[in-house]
């Protein structure tokens, strides 16, 4: 049996779920290349400021990822495109803006997700009013120690948006991006601490707050910081002549129409399967779920598989998570591809 | 306000419009409400532009009203609409130019029915064959006459006299544009600019040296909305529409508001007289009314053909204000003169007279 050092392993990703898997793969014994097309690896966890639901510090999980990848077994490529890939024999031939890898015994997509353009959604007017802002903008607010407008004075009412570009037929995104509400938690409870005289209000469909310690999370922004929490999709967004935001709501669960004025609207902009993602789905024949991910081989028992053997998915390529299950997905990734290289049956069906 | 986020959306609802050869259908309304409106599109497109417009006196109503009214049933209206298609299939055009928002939105729906469900295509030609022996293509483009002002619009400028600036400034008029529901709401791929920052009206306006408003409630509905007017007792539904507008539009200090629907620009024509009657209020300045202009009606001006002749003295609030800032001549006296010389009987209670 070859040694795992004979092993080459490509991911193509370097955020939360290729690092991941690349620190692990190494651990084994495995060499790895790992190419991103940014200029540094982390991918978007690089611009969170803190994290739900324990406001651990975005920068403390940006460190266990560096801590990951820093292996001599590990090569990273970074400002790194793919130009295509094809199979020959059990081999994968990558071929990047770059030059030619050398041959990989599997790949491991890792290629996460693309933020969701709100100029698709006009009628919330991103990009055109000039307070109308994305939960990452709102994120890098924070990180600058400061939440103004754009008339640089602090706002007195905040609304955050929940759902853009998910669970929306109209932009063709039926699904839920799952980690947007309790982020507009997160992020109203934050507001709230740094600007104790700003209103916020949350305006949903539903509240998905599916993981530990979020429900908890919930209360609290209701108990102890008093956050507005109105059922109903804003329905559009003008400014009037004061260059205020003016936002219509549907209040489903009092049954009226409300209009209010705020001085920076919030969007919670969901995720999509990326555009390398895809480019890649198309050169190797991989399936997209109707969802526009990557389609697994088996939705319980192999969602680290794709169609094509020795090509392997971690992380939000496949759906919408969290950093938490991102990570578990792309350390079982590990044991996908470390059973895969050992199999003596390697023509087996995935 | 961001311009260039605008202009990205502008970019992303371009409509493929033809630069010559129209069949027009005419609108049931717009010749009683703005009768200068078609008859100046005509003499413009043909006389001023040198394009091919043909019209045949055969065509009918769309019968959108009583489609929209729940008395003509969808089968009815798409073998109405397939006749209007044969006629124009008879002379061998294929560009139809809609003079009416509603039929606009008629046409487009039948059309997008068509594609989606190509058996009900198919059960329309029979349905028109059986009725009236005849046979249609299903036309390449469907165009609102708005559309081809549009597209005209710098051929227009270039021939301004009176361009939309207050003649004694130079200051851009400030405007109100107003897109009909029916002309994007239902399909924004097939309005330019789409639905939520039209570009139609706010193009001509810009190529004629104005300045587009942009009021917070700029995309709410005129009100004029079928079951509103149709039923006597929803009258009020509608005029608080249009009020509504009125209010939100008011600090801005519009000189004219431009619409491309029948229905919007008679009812936010009409309503400031209602509210003006009733509540004694009115939304320009100096307790003037804003004038509400078809997009005809506007080109004209700008290109200084009579006030008279494109009708604007035919609108409840009338335009005198408007004209003067253009620095438009008039004679007061000759508003209301018939074609044989002879004076009719003026209107009225009119705004701004």
């Amino acid at each position: 049996m070859p040694e795992q050092k004979d092993k080459h392993i490509i991911i193509i990703g370097a955020g939360t779920a290729g690092c991941t898997a690349a620190g692990q793969l190494a651990r084994e014994g495995y060499r790895v290349s790992l190419i991103e097309k940014d200029g540094k690896p982390g991918g978007k966890v690089n611009n969170w400021y803190q994290l739900f639901p324990d406001r651990r510090k975005g920068e403390e999980v940006r460190e266990f990822l560096m801590g990951e990848i820093d292996n001599p077994l590990i090569s990273i490529n970074l400002n790194t495109d793919i130009d295509s890939i094809v199979k020959k024999n059990s081999k994968y031939l990558v071929t990047t803006t770059r030059g030619v890898m050398p041959p990989a015994d599997a790949i491991l997509l890792a290629t996460g997700f693309d933020l969701f353009n709100p100029e698709r959604k006009e009628e919330y007017g991103y990009g055109i009013y000039n307070d109308v802002i994305t939960s990452v903008e709102l994120e890098e607010k924070f990180s600058s120690g400061s939440v103004l407008t754009s008339k640089g004075t602090p706002p007195k009412r905040v609304g955050i948006v929940h759902c853009v570009g998910s669970r929306d037929e109209k932009v063709g995104n039926f699904h839920c991006s799952k980690v947007c509400c309790v982020t507009a938690v997160k992020q109203a409870i934050e507001i709230r601490e740094m600007l104790p005289a700003t209103e916020v209000f949350c305006f949903y469909m539903d509240m998905r707050m599916f993981g530990p310690y979020y429900e908890e999370l919930y209360r609290e922004a209701q108990e102890k910081w008093g956050v507005n929490f109105i059922r109903g999709k804003v329905s559009e967004a003008s400014e009037n002549i004061e260059g205020r935001l003016l936002v219509k709501v549907e209040d489903t669960l009092a049954g009226k129409p409300l209009k209010m004025q705020v001085d920076l609207l919030v969007l919670m902009i969901g995720m999509e399967n990326s555009l390398s993602g895809r480019r890649i789905a198309e050169d190797l024949n991989l399936k997209i779920g109707m969802n526009g991910f990557f389609s697994v081989a088996d939705n319980h028992y192999g969602n680290n598989r794709s169609n094509m053997k020795g090509v392997f998915y971690a992380g939000t390529c496949t759906a919408a998570m969290n950093i938490t299950d991102t990570i578990s997905h792309a350390r079982a990734a590990v044991v996908e591809i470390s059973s895969y290289l050992k199999s003596s049956e390697r023509e087996v069906e995935v | 306000m961001k311009l260039e986020g605008k202009k990205r959306i502008w970019k992303e609802f371009q409509k493929e419009i033809p630069d010559n050869h129209f069949f027009f259908v005419r609108s049931c309304i717009r010749q009683s409400f703005f009768p200068g409106s078609e008859q100046f599109l005509i003499k413009m497109l043909r006389e001023e532009l040198g394009k091919d417009i043909f019209e045949d006196p055969r065509h009918t109503t769309c019968t959108g009203i009583g489609y929209h009214g729940d008395v003509v049933p969808f089968d009815t209206i798409q073998a109405v609409v397939a006749r209007h298609f044969a006629l124009a299939t008879e002379y061998g055009y294929r560009d139809i130019l809609i003079s009416c928002v509603t039929s606009f939105g008629i046409y487009e729906e039948i059309i997008e029915t068509w594609k989606h469900f190509p058996e009900t295509l198919e059960k329309t030609r029979e349905n028109l064959y059986k009725a009236t022996k005849r046979e249609f293509e299903v036309p390449r483009t469907i165009l609102h006459t708005s559309d081809a002002v549009y597209k005209f619009k710098d051929e227009i400028a270039a021939r301004a006299r009176y361009p939309l600036v207050d003649h004694k400034t130079g200051e851009p008029l400030k405007a109100v544009e107003h897109i009909g529901c029916h002309y994007s709401k239902m399909f924004p791929k097939y309005g330019v600019g789409g639905a939520e920052f039209p570009h139609t009206l706010v193009g001509m306006i810009e190529s004629w040296g104005g300045e587009v408003i942009d009021y917070p409630e700029r995309r709410h509905c005129c009100g004029f909305g079928f079951r509103q007017y149709l039923v006597q007792a929803n009258r009020g539904y509608s005029m608080s529409n249009s009020k509504k507008k009125f209010e939100s539009m008011e600090p801005y200090k519009p000189e004219f508001v431009l619409a491309n629907c029948p229905g919007c620009t008679m009812f936010m024509d009409k309503w400031q007289y209602t509210i003006k009657e009733q509540e004694g209020k009115t939304y320009g300045v100096n307790g003037q009314g804003i004038p509400v202009l078809t997009y005809e009606e506007l080109a004209g001006l700008v290109m200084g053909f009579s006030p008279w002749d494109l009708g604007v003295q035919y609108h409840m609030v009338q335009s005198e204000p408007l004209l003067d800032k253009m620095g438009i001549p008039y004679d007061k006296d000759k508003k209301y003169i018939a074609k044989d010389g002879s004076k009719m009987a003026a209107p009225k209670n009119l705004i701004n007279a």
